[in-house]
């Protein structure tokens, strides 16, 4: 801290400025509840004091604004055309949080261009400064616009369900983030749990088949980091339906609970 | 102010590595700057074989992953390592050994385009930077570089010719992504590891369809299934 001041007294043009850890939130397979995750984990670090913004990086199929309930006038796409500036594209959010929504302009942007690169690395640039943590939502699937904005994060969390597509599809995403990233570490959130304990067998099976047949061909191994299990839960059905967040209209429910203390496991 | 410039050693070392000394005026700009052209030259190169050297090699390895993360052009790295050449040193000795590695480093030469980098990177061990090249053809390159080396025989002195062969490891830049030299160099040197591995005198490219899963994987993964028990 002390030498970060002198640097900064002695270059004030140069000053080093405090940056957002960004958080990349994936999942390969759709529907497993990586918006709902993403959102509600904002909600949890929002409420411990965190300056959190949602960023959504789901730039061709964008539902960030169906979740939350919100009707931006003005979006990414704005940004990105220069229509309008960053500041006023991003929206508050129910859970105390910050929202940058994407829109349904953005399907012209499902393929990566040089543009959209160039456009993207510019908004996580300028806003990272401004907050505490940044939680990029990104689309399903591998496509070249999802690994290049995991790309841009400091650490990647990858929502799963005990379903055999879904454990297959995180199973190829890290596959994937592991040889051409070299993500050491996975953070796992094991959404739709039906018993206690599934989870972490959800996070040993992962694990088991990436030491037999990732790790291998890796100058360093990757390990899974499981950081909490959300049970399968009526009440996130009803949230999803009422377009609230759940850590807002059913705090006190199982699957609440559990996300926020999968916040509480990623401050740690 | 030229006068005051202790330039003797700079013009010995060209005069030495057959670089022939700058041309105009001594002491005018134009003589210095073709006098700094030289020098820059000579320290971008390696001094046996004349190939780039380890320097600007990764200077180029940074531009390129740069232009393919920018413009999502596809990019091989290719790391070679010649298969036994201590055995070359120790039979034959350091000359021979020398020779043996000027030979190869001209033959990577004829193997590529003249937009493509070859460098020695260390003792033995040479690498190709190829931009623009298609996954496709990556395979059919490396081949290609390995097939020439294996077909050479090295003259080593007193008409005798030995035959040397080299190890090959590739990976491509990964497109779109921002990612490091080191990184890329790493994937390529653990494709090189498995090519000497299975014993050198081989190709071994990263798998690009590393998203594919396989029916093992998906065996293994579903193998002890925690799904049975779900009532």
């Amino acid at each position: 801290m002390s030498a970060a001041s002198a640097k900064a007294a002695s270059s004030p043009a140069r000053t080093p400025t405090a940056r957002a850890r960004i958080t990349a939130v994936t999942s390969g397979k759709g529907g497993v509840g990586k918006t709902f995750i993403s959102v509600n984990l904002a909600a949890a670090l929002a409420r411990q004091g965190r300056r959190v913004l949602v960023l959504d990086a789901d730039l061709g199929l964008a539902n960030l604004d169906v979740m939350l309930d919100l009707v931006p006038k003005i979006t990414l796409h704005d940004v990105f055309t220069g229509k309008s500036s960053l500041e006023d594209a991003i929206l508050p959010a129910p859970g105390g949080f910050s929202a940058l929504l994407a829109g349904s302009g953005m399907v012209e942007y499902s393929r990566m261009t040089p543009e959209v690169r160039d456009q993207l690395l510019q908004v996580i640039d300028t806003v990272a400064p401004r907050y505490d943590h940044v939680i990029l939502d990104t689309g399903a699937g591998i496509s070249d616009v999802v690994l290049y904005a995991v790309s841009l994060a400091d650490e990647v969390l990858v929502v799963v369900t005990p379903e055999p597509t879904s454990m297959t599809d995180a199973y190829a995403t890290i596959k994937v983030l592991a040889s051409t990233q070299a993500r050491t570490l996975v953070k796992l959130v094991v959404n739709q749990t039906r018993r206690h304990g599934e989870g972490r067998t959800v996070c040993q099976q992962l694990q088991q088949v990436i030491d037999r047949f990732v790790n291998p061909g890796l100058a360093t191994a990757v390990r899974l980091e499981l950081m909490g299990q959300v049970p399968l839960d009526i009440a996130v059905r009803d949230s999803v339906l009422r377009r609230q967040l759940l850590l807002e209209s059913l705090p006190g429910s199982p699957a609440a609970l559990a996300v926020a203390a999968v916040g509480t496991r990623l401050l740690d | 102010m030229a006068s005051a410039l202790q330039l003797d050693t700079a013009l010995q070392l060209l005069r030495q590595s057959g670089h022939g000394l700058p041309a105009g005026t001594p002491g005018s700009e134009a003589w210095l700057q073709s006098l700094i052209d030289s020098l820059v030259d000579l320290s971008s190169r390696d001094a046996l074989t004349g190939l780039a050297n380890r320097r600007s090699f990764e200077l180029a390895l940074a531009r390129e992953i740069d232009r393919v993360a920018r413009a999502g052009e596809p990019a091989l790295l290719l790391a070679l390592d010649i298969d036994h050449f201590k055995n070359v040193n120790d039979t034959y000795g350091h000359a021979a050994g020398d020779l043996v590695l000027k030979a190869v480093g001209s033959v990577l030469m004829d193997c590529v385009r003249p937009m493509d980098m070859v460098a020695r990177v260390g003792g033995e061990e040479f690498a190709i930077v190829m931009p623009n090249c298609p996954a496709a053809f990556g395979e059919a390159v490396a081949e290609r570089v390995r097939r020439r080396v294996e077909a050479m025989p090295v003259n080593i002195g007193l008409s005798q010719t030995i035959q040397v062969s080299v190890s090959i490891g590739g990976a491509f830049a990964p497109q779109w992504v921002r990612s490091s030299p080191a990184l890329w160099i790493e994937r390529a040197d653990v494709q090189l590891y498995r090519a000497k591995a299975q014993g050198r005198n081989r190709v071994c490219l990263e798998p690009s369809a590393v998203s594919v899963v396989s029916a093992e994987e998906k065996a293994l993964l579903f193998g002890i299934s925690q799904f049975q028990d779900i009532e």
